[in-house]
């Protein structure tokens, strides 16, 4: 296998804040390789460094075989990136953007109006292709971005969250996209997010991510046997009391509690079901709702960092600013 | 090649969204009018100046005038661009900086230009510019005006963050450049106190109204300096900007 990404001790400080901490990691050829992780773990930091535009405080990568400090305009003409917040034109069309980006990354001039039209009908856009960014949504702003990225057929399309603030329609219609890209263009795709589910459903791989270490690395699937079990969500107000009674009686995993619920990691989940149920009704305490299901990458990170992905609910908010900064253009 | 294309599409851009700004294009005619129509003339009947008559010495210098605060305001599409994002698509683009800052400076400085132009214009209004040919004449010394002032421009913001301070520091900048070119009234004879026509020397839009004025007024004209001279100095003021102004835009952080 050929990396095509490759970081060795990639660090970045700000001041005081270790932002990335002696990163390494390798990405292969033509996977899609997800970096989850909370807001502020570093995530856009890794990536705005693997694309030339912040420099390492120390370390160093490759890709696509350049050195991306020596060698950053090589890297520069090989990647595409669609960076997590808008970085279009909003008083030129759809197609000018894309026209401009053609020019910018040096495509041809005899190619540049088929690959033009080729992205516009990837991400349904041809139709409003002249009119000016304003009148465009969020959603078909981000898009066109992802369009642009692929005018000039980078190696490496670099995703920094590319469905932050979207309707969960649009974020579908994405993860298509971007899924269809690997397979047309046989790219290799690196994608940052703080959305579960989607780093679950595009990644080949995924590395998680918590002040700026990698705490896992592992395709989905294996994250989530690697916590062999099951989950038991219970939701009642004693919480603490059931769960040291439960303890006493019964093999746990794991337990956690998380305001009024209690989170029981567990060998046999469907069998365990009931017990949990006569045991609280045993002791009278009222259980309002009991939850069984299997682990998610949400748990996964969990368990690797101590905390929800979406803790401090900051995460959401920020999805609102971005929104509204793309509204208020 | 690739660079070349790259700075053209960066021209191209900055032509085409100030073209689409309509609102732009007409606030910025109204400030010249103002002062060579209501100023001009209000001064005028007050006195003139040699023998010339006051809107005939104003004229080069509200052409001056309006080329240095188009060409420093428009320094402030550096900041939306970064305020909007678009700055990082240009950043990590595949382009040199000399190849971007050029791009950014020819749009923006053409656009300026264009400002300029249409002052020009007034001038035929005013009966002061008669000859077509002057045209000519003014428009390569307008073009080493605007080169200069758009470059002090972008420099100046690329080391500023947010609109507002650009607003108040460009206007810092521009009202002693414009008062003391002798764009509104004499700065060099005998009665004009020495301080005033030292500080004059230090500012280089004062070279270019002189060359302005010299092609517009004629022999009618007491240069300051000689023609050649004016040139050379606005011309080494471009340089300097330009040389400054690629550093600025190109610092990594």
């Amino acid at each position: 296998m050929v990396n095509v990404i490759e970081t060795v001790d990639l660090t970045r400080r700000f001041g005081e804040l270790v932002a990335v901490d002696k990163l390494n990691i390798a990405v292969d050829h033509g996977e899609i390789f997800g970096l989850l992780g909370p807001n502020g773990a570093g995530k856009t930091t890794a990536i705005s460094m693997l694309c030339t535009i912040l420099r390492p405080t120390s370390g160093t990568a490759k890709v696509s075989g350049f050195d991306i400090i020596k060698e950053a305009n090589q890297v520069r003409r090989s990647i595409g990136i669609v960076f997590q917040d808008p970085s279009v034109d909003d008083r030129l069309t759809g197609r000018e953007n894309l026209f401009m980006h053609a020019n910018l990354y040096g495509v041809p001039s005899s190619k540049q109006k088929t690959r033009i039209e080729g992205v516009l009908k990837l991400v349904e856009l041809e139709d409003r292709a002249d009119d000016i960014l304003r009148t465009y949504s969020s959603g078909m702003r981000r898009r066109l971005e992802i369009a642009r990225g692929l005018i000039h057929y980078p190696k490496v399309l670099f995703l920094d969250e590319p469905t932050i603030g979207l309707d969960p329609q649009t974020r579908g219609h994405i993860w298509t996209y971007i899924k269809e890209l690997k397979e047309i263009h046989d790219m290799t795709i690196v994608l940052t997010t703080h959305y579960m589910e989607e780093a679950d459903r595009l990644s080949d791989r995924v590395a998680i991510i918590d002040y700026g270490k990698i705490v896992a690395l592992d395709t989905p699937n294996k994250l989530k046997k690697a916590l062999q079990g099951d989950v038991i969500t219970v939701s009642t107000k004693d919480a603490e009391k059931l769960s040291s009674i439960l303890a006493e009686k019964l093999d746990i995993q794991k337990t956690r509690i998380i305001d009024d619920k209690l989170e029981l990691v567990v060998q046999d989940g469907e069998s365990f079901l009931p017990k949990v149920v006569e045991t609280a009704a045993e002791n009278k305490m009222s259980v309002e709702a009991v939850v069984l299901r299997q682990p998610s990458l949400e748990d996964v990170f969990l368990h690797y960092t101590g905390r929800a992905i979406r803790a401090e609910g900051s995460n959401e908010r920020r999805g609102e600013a971005a929104i509204r900064r793309r509204a208020i253009r | 090649m690739t660079e070349i294309r790259g700075l053209y599409i960066l021209w191209l851009r900055e032509v085409k969204r100030y073209l689409r700004d309509k609102m732009r294009i007409i606030s910025g005619v109204v400030a010249p009018i103002l002062w060579l129509f209501i100023f001009g003339t209000g001064i005028r009947f007050a006195g003139a100046i040699g023998n010339l008559n006051y809107q005939q010495y104003l004229f080069p210098g509200i052409v001056g005038q309006t080329l240095l605060f188009t060409s420093m305001f428009i320094g402030i599409s550096v900041i939306w661009d970064r305020e909007f994002g678009f700055m990082k698509e240009i950043l990590v683009a595949p382009v040199s900086r000399v190849s971007i800052f050029f791009g950014k400076m020819l749009g923006d400085s053409t656009d300026a230009l264009i400002q300029g132009t249409i002052v020009l214009f007034f001038g035929t209004l005013l009966g002061i510019l008669e000859a077509p040919i002057m045209f000519l004449q003014l428009l390569p010394v307008m073009v080493l005006i605007t080169f200069g002032f758009v470059s002090l421009g972008l420099t100046v913001a690329s080391f500023i963050q947010n609109l507002e301070s650009y607003g108040v520091v460009v206007s810092f900048i521009n009202m002693p450049l414009f008062f003391l070119s002798g764009a509104l009234f004499p700065v060099h004879g005998t009665d004009v106190p020495n301080w005033l026509q030292i500080a004059s020397n230090f500012d280089p839009l004062t070279y270019g109204v002189d060359a302005l004025r010299q092609i517009t007024l004629g022999p009618e004209w007491q240069p300051l300096y000689p023609f050649h001279y004016n040139v050379l100095i606005v011309l080494l003021f471009d340089i300097a900007m330009i040389t400054i102004g690629t550093l600025a835009l190109s610092r990594r952080k």
